[in-house]
């Protein structure tokens, strides 16, 4: 027999619900098994994963995943087995369907871990009431309804309030609580709609109720662990990806634990589940009683966070228990003991999730049963307070100076947390807040006694004893010294003098039981200090904490490399970060691992107590580039391009000399503290113009601006402008070609990774852009400029390392945008565009090695794009602009641009089979109008139907012209709610409201599952795309066969 | 309030006191559960023996009326990370500061409990003296040492705790109850009572110096030999009494009642380094491969496993002996704790197996 070969499918693109952690399952579970000798087909349209790194799988497929194209690679690769269970719930739903498909037996290939039958029972929601019955595990009272009449008819005899679960969703989408029967038909509509088999469930709401899970692995011979419990702050009401999460559990007696270990045990071994699962129950716990919520056959971000609170690797372990291991001959390989045990913690641990407000803020901040946020942050302590005070910090969230509590304890926002720190700080008490939020008073308790210490650290002498009470209550250097009034460099000299300390504690899974090998470490104020100075050449590398929008899994991929290359180079990496999702947090990734917040004290600690030889800040985005400075100036050797060139770059003033020193042309730019200094620089410069706040990441808060008045709204209401925070303001360059760099310098030379083209003209934030390489429109004479605009800068910078430069490009003349002297977030797409792994070069250059002479060659296209959280996110109209809005990418590759774009778009979730047959609906803003032309010619070539606003088709010939909303029947929001439409192309006008006919079209085009392109040029490529492959196959091969 | 530890070996950590004003001498053990202080503390083996638990936020949810294993606080000093000053539980009477007060039993929180872990991990486990007082200067760190390093002052290996701990006279549960147990008290959790009688046993539980006559005169369909503190080597009559009892009845013998049948049929014990505390533990099946999470709590272990006896169970981690059987005489024996309590219900199944041999 020869070498077992086994596909393992990725999660695809980062959306909200489906985060990093499926990199983490995913890249273990591919280690795992070709420890075992398996070979492993990984296939993933993500490229920013370390699963798709021709070093973690034997094979890989950057395509969509999609069923064809998921059958097409099964037929090239012939694979024994598939494992469904490690990429989400979307590598289940395909492992699913190609199972109901019968593709997987008509290639005879076999379920490895959890099989098909288990995976039915515990997704179907009749077949997992039966089973619960049947094993006499309380369920809530519940039914699966097929329309709204049934559901009120539940509700009516059960009682409100309700919660309602569509089928087979992610992470809760189209769910919500009904509190009466207007809210039940309105929930219903969408859930029905956004159902994939058209059903949704309803079930008695236990809102208030304790919320706990448990993560649960079990081998193909019945044995069993618990792995870690844990439990939500935010009681029954709330998701558990938006609930700040604390583990093990706080409240539970023994006795509490023993009953739901019991029923989780229970139902893994009636349900058949061969690996990891994740069982979800709620508790009275005023009686005890309890109820099991629901199950996930699979590895999810609870798995993820629980094995980065344990230290147990549940997807490492899962994998081995799929091969046909038993758990006991597994071994824990953190103590070489054996995997059959169920962890012990010494310390307590706190998830908070990250949530993108600050980037909607049209978008209502309540949270609820359907999840919103982006990202989490966990955080270790020996004190629950010190957890959570240091889970706090990680986030790297503004916290609101005022906060009026009763705006957000309930229904709950995002911004709870902090409403309860304020309330008791009023006075208000904790028997209160306990009846207003339901959340145990344990945790309100705790809450208290770090309000009373604040008081007290504010108004008492500082003391040795009370600073080291501060701090083993988790309380900031900064944050004492806002209680002190005083400084952070004053704070910290303090501390030092008194001897305060921080030690470093080994997460080891057995408190300390067994002598562990894991170099897993957290912070906290104790007697013993148990990291040891690692001997030898070692290298810091600074993560990029949570998971937000504008700073993704990019930037953990970037750290992930930036560690195995160091481990390349025979020097030792220590990474520091906050996010339990990752890959980089995994306990073998680096050589030591410091799970800890990201701030100026808790890295200075770190690099006190190791003394490495240097720090790499420019891998971890925003939040590792700003500690370069502070870690300089406190004597720290920072790695890479030198501090002053990343305030060049950063700098508008001194960057625009540079650019004038170098004859580079800029688009012409101004600064204004005020609203008249503002309209006087826009007079100047000339309409349209781009407007931002200075310092900024992502685009926050940028917008274009075509008049004085729409300046005026900007200026008042979007931001907050003063003498220390200027606005800046930049012509904006209409129908230009956007572009950009990635390299790689080593202070000498330039390495071009790759030269990008943006397929939407500028304008559109190059994080949402479809982004093409190589360029497609580019002369030979403009590219030639690029790269010769990059080497200057690049020296005149000082760049060692990565930079990533911002072009625009029109009729023939380059303009500079912006240049980033750090990782950008195309460094993955362009390090699979290209088959080169940057990140390990710029590594390289940073510990003072040449560059490689050779330059990439690339004989394909590879196309990124994009997807958008809007349908999680409802009130945020979907317009694109200069302001990042999308969670994550995808990768297209293929012989011609076509295929790779269309490639791209398919794993973005844009779905235009050929040969369907087709209808689109399309409403264009005034300017885009001169467009129709070419739009309806490949429209018709395509066989499309055409509707559209009267405005924009009715001179059309042949097209059917639909009245405004409201003003005939069928309207245009009908006509796109009744399914008829399959391709709405509808592009906003400027700085419109939110209650437009637009918004509206495209809000309804969202929830009813229609792609909806708002960017003629997107559209006119994709349309392009679909008629070029119209007669071809889907091109599908593996990654390296591609490039020759 | 104020206190000390101070080791055997010289360590002294300060800390802040809880539970009664007092000084207690005793061997330092850890336990790793994460719940379950409440049926540790009153776990009859912990005599005299210090508590420490791992896990480092102790208190939470109070003392209840109905998780007792006993009616008193047997461990005799507790050492926590950090002692919750409040409870919240709806079964919860008092906080744990409040029992430990009721019981004149010592507490020290606020020190680095890992730190002391990982010693007693290294050097093994050794006496200790936990000192607290609301009168800072009355606890004077030298003069504890010294009473520790007196040579009258404690000696875990001779002293016997189970006298301490077992019943003075028979009491009966599950009064009418279809099969009658034997249970050798030797300071037995009350769980394990709790086990059989909901299998509709009625169990007498007999002190530790019953002799063979006497645990005959009861008539019983089986006999349990329960867990108790201290070490197994000393306590010869047990030996020779349960040696007079093997083959008369079935016999199901836990952690201590397994190192006994050990001794009593020609094996023996030794200590471990630093003993298996938690509800975590790995045991393996030896025959069907299988794996069993156990709560354990236990300080030596049974090294030669007696003639007639075959291994059944060994731990997962360092291979000591977890179960024994000797089927001719009807004798089977764990060295974990089936009953739990605290600690997971995995191994329940070998009460029914026991009432089954009866």
């Amino acid at each position: 027999m020869g070498k077992q070969k086994v596909l393992v499918i990725g999660s695809g693109p980062i959306v909200i619900g489906q985060s990093a952690e499926f990199d983490y399952s995913g890249t273990q579970c591919c280690r795992a098994l070709r420890e075992e000798g398996t070979e492993v087909v990984l296939v993933n349209s993500n490229p920013a994963t370390i699963q798709t790194d021709k070093d973690t799988a034997d094979i890989v497929y950057i395509e969509p995943l999609t069923a064809d194209v998921l059958e097409k690679i099964i037929e090239r690769e012939k694979p024994d087995a598939i494992i469904a269970t490690m990429g989400g719930q979307t590598g289940l739903n395909l492992a699913m369907e190609l199972h109901h498909k019968g593709i997987l037996k008509k290639h005879d290939v076999k379920f490895l871990g959890t099989d098909a039958e288990a995976i039915e029972t515990a997704e179907s929601r009749e077949r997992f009431n039966r089973l619960m019955e049947k094993i006499k595990v309380p369920i809530l009272p519940g039914a699966v309804v097929k329309d709204i009449q049934s559901a009120e008819r539940f509700a009516g005899s059960n009682g409100y309030p309700v919660i309602i679960r569509p089928s087979f969703t992610l992470g809760g989408t189209g769910g919500g609580t009904a509190y009466d029967k207007e809210e039940l038909r309105k929930i219903m509509e969408l859930a029905l709609r956004l159902s994939a088999t058209g059903e949704a469930l309803v079930e008695k709401s236990v809102i208030g109720w304790g919320e706990f899970e448990y993560e649960v692995v079990r081998d193909s011979f019945g044995n069993a662990a618990i792995i870690c419990n844990m439990e939500n702050i935010d009681p029954m009401g709330v998701h558990t990806g938006e609930s700040i999460v604390v583990a093990p559990s706080q409240t539970l007696s023994d006795r509490d634990h023993q009953t739901l270990r019991d029923a989780s045990l229970k139902i893994v071994h009636a349900i058949g589940i061969q690996g990891g699962c994740n069982v979800q129950l709620a508790m009275n716990q005023e009686t005890g009683e309890f109820v099991v919520i629901e199950v996930n056959p699979r590895l999810s971000r609870s798995s993820a966070l629980a094995s980065k609170a344990t230290g147990y690797p549940i997807a490492r372990v899962a994998t081995k228990i799929a091969l046909g291991h038993s758990l006991p001959k597994i071994k824990n390989a953190i103590t070489c003991t054996s995997a059959a045990f169920e962890p012990a913690l010494d310390y307590a641990v706190v998830k908070i999730p990250r949530w993108p407000f600050d980037k909607f803020p049209k978008t209502s901040r309540t949270i609820g049963t359907q999840m919103k946020s982006t990202g989490e942050v966990m955080a270790i302590g020996r004190t629950f307070q010190e957890a959570l005070n240091k889970a706090i910090r990680s986030l790297e969230t503004k916290i609101p100076k005022s906060i009026e509590p009763d705006e957000h304890l309930f229904p709950p926002t995002d911004l709870r947390i902090f409403a309860l720190l304020e309330a008791l700080r009023r006075g208000r008490t904790t028997e209160e807040l306990h009846q207003r939020t339901k959340i145990n008073r344990w945790f309100l308790r705790r809450l208290e006694a770090m309000v009373r210490l604040e008081k007290r650290i504010s108004q008492e002498k500082m003391t040795k004893e009370l600073m080291l009470e501060a701090k083993r209550s988790g309380f900031s250097d900064p944050q004492i010294a806002s209680f002190t009034r005083s400084d952070e460099a004053s704070v910290r000299q303090l501390r030092k003098s008194f001897g305060v300390l921080p030690t470093y504690k080994i997460v080891d899974s057995c408190a300390g039981e067994f002598a562990a090998l894991t170099p897993y470490y957290y912070s906290t104020y104790e007697h013993e200090n148990e990291a040891i100075a690692l001997e030898g050449r070692k290298i810091i590398v600074l993560g990029s904490g949570p998971i937000r929008i504008g700073q993704g899994i990019e930037f953990d991929y970037c750290c992930s490399q930036a560690a195995f290359a160091l481990r390349e180079m025979g020097l030792k990496s220590i990474m520091i970060n906050n996010n339990p999702e990752t890959v980089s947090t995994d306990f073998d990734s680096s050589d030591r691992l410091y799970f800890e917040p990201l701030t100026f004290e808790d890295v200075m600690n770190i690099v006190d107590n190791e003394k490495p030889e240097g720090v790499i800040v420019q891998l971890g985005g925003q939040t590792s580039i700003n500690l370069a400075e502070p870690l300089h100036n406190a004597g720290t050797r920072v790695l890479g391009t030198p501090i002053d060139g990343i305030d060049i770059a950063e700098d508008r003033e001194r960057f625009r000399e540079l650019a004038n020193k170098l004859g580079i042309l800029q688009p012409q730019n101004g600064t204004a503290t005020n609203e008249e200094e503002a309209l006087e620089a826009a007079s100047h410069i000339g309409y349209p113009v781009v407007v931002r706040p200075s310092y900024v990441i992502a685009g926050r808060a940028m917008e274009i601006v075509r008049s004085d008045e729409e300046l005026r709204r900007y200026i008042n209401e979007a931001v907050e402008v003063s003498q220390k925070r200027p606005v800046l303001i930049d012509k904006y360059i209409d129908n230009a070609i956007e572009c950009e760099v990635d390299a790689v310098s080593d202070g000498q030379n330039v390495f071009i990774g790759g030269l990008m083209e943006h397929i939407e003209p500028a304008g559109v934030h190059s994080g949402d852009a479809n982004i093409v390489l190589p360029s497609i429109r580019l002369s030979d004479t403009e590219r030639k400029e690029l790269v010769d605009y990059t080497e200057k800068i690049s020296k005149s910078l000082g760049v060692v390392g990565l930079v990533n430069i911002q072009y625009v490009v029109r009729n023939g003349t380059v303009y500079i945008l912006e240049a980033n002297p750090r990782a950008s977030r195309t460094v993955p797409f362009v390090s699979k565009a290209i088959g080169i792994p940057i990140t390990k070069i710029a590594v390289r250059a940073m510990l003072g090695e040449k560059l490689p002479r050779f330059r990439p060659r690339v004989t394909h296209f590879a196309v990124k794009s994009v997807v958008f959280p809007f349908l999680k996110l409802l009130g945020t109209d979907i317009r694109l602009g200069p302001e990042m809005r999308s969670t994550g990418e995808t990768m297209g590759i293929g012989k011609s641009f076509e295929m790779a774009y269309y490639k791209a778009l398919l794993a973005a979730g844009i779905r235009l089979e050929n040969g369907k047959k087709h209808s689109a609906f399309i409403s264009l803003r005034d300017e885009d109008k001169k467009d129709m032309p070419e739009l309806v010619k490949l429209l018709k070539k395509l066989g499309f139907t055409i509707y559209g606003t009267m405005g924009t088709v009715g001179s059309v010939e042949g097209a059917i012209a639909v009245p405004k909303i409201g003003k005939g029947r069928p309207d245009a929001l009908e006509l796109i709610e009744s399914g008829e439409v399959t391709l709405v192309i509808n592009s906003p006008r400027h700085g419109g409201a939110a209650n437009t006919d637009g918004f509206r079209m495209r809000r309804a085009s969202i929830l009813s599952g229609i792609p909806c392109i708002t960017n003629v040029s997107t559209a006119q490529e994709l349309l392009k795309a679909m008629l070029e492959l119209r007669e071809k196959e889907l091109d599908i091969r593996r990654v390296e066969e591609y490039a020759g | 309030m104020k206190a000390v530890l101070a080791l055997g070996d010289g360590t002294i950590l300060h800390g802040l006191g809880f539970g009664a004003e007092a000084e207690q001498v005793g061997e330092l053990v850890f336990n790793t559960s994460m719940m379950g202080y409440q049926e540790a503390l009153t776990d009859p083996s912990y005599g005299g023996q210090i508590l420490l638990m791992t896990y480092p936020l102790i208190g939470n949810y109070g003392i209840n009326p109905t998780d007792h294993e006993s009616g008193l606080i047997h461990a005799r000093g507790f050492v926590v990370r950090e002692l919750s000053a409040d409870a919240e539980h709806r079964d919860s009477g008092l906080t744990a500061d409040s029992f430990l007060k009721e019981h004149g039993i010592p507490g020290i929180h606020g020190i680095d409990t890992r730190f002391l872990v990982r010693h007693i991990r290294e050097k093994g486990v050794m006496p200790a003296i936990i000192a607290a007082s609301k009168n800072d200067s009355a606890i004077d760190p030298k003069k504890l040492l010294a009473k520790l390093a007196s040579p009258d002052s404690f000696n875990y290996s001779k002293t016997d705790f189970v006298s301490l701990a077992s019943t003075k006279h028979v009491r009966v549960f599950g009064e009418g109850g279809k099969k009658r147990v034997a249970m050798i008290d030797y300071g037995a959790k009350m769980g394990i009572v709790r086990e059989l009688v909901a299998r509709g046993c009625e169990v007498h539980l007999l002190p530790c110096h019953s002799t063979a006559e006497e645990v005959k005169a009861v008539g019983p369909d089986g006999i349990l030999l329960s867990n108790g503190p201290g070490d197994p080597a000393i306590l010869k009559d047990a030996h020779s009494i349960i040696r007079a009892l093997g083959g008369y009845k079935p016999m199901f013998g836990i952690c201590l009642g397994h190192q006994l049948i050990g001794h009593a049929f020609g094996g023996d014990t030794y200590k471990l380094k630093f003993g298996h505390r938690g509800s975590n533990h790995a045991v393996l099946d030896v025959k069907s491969g299988r794996s069993f999470v156990t709560t354990q709590n236990h300080g030596f272990a049974v090294g030669k496993i007696p003639e007639g006896f075959e291994l059944t169970q060994v731990n997962a981690n360092d291979t000591s002996v977890e179960g024994m059987r000797n089927d001719a005489k009807g004798i089977f024996s764990v060295q974990y704790h089936p009953e739990a309590s605290p600690g997971p219900h995995d191994t329940r199944f070998l009460f029914d197996e026991f009432v089954k041999m009866m």
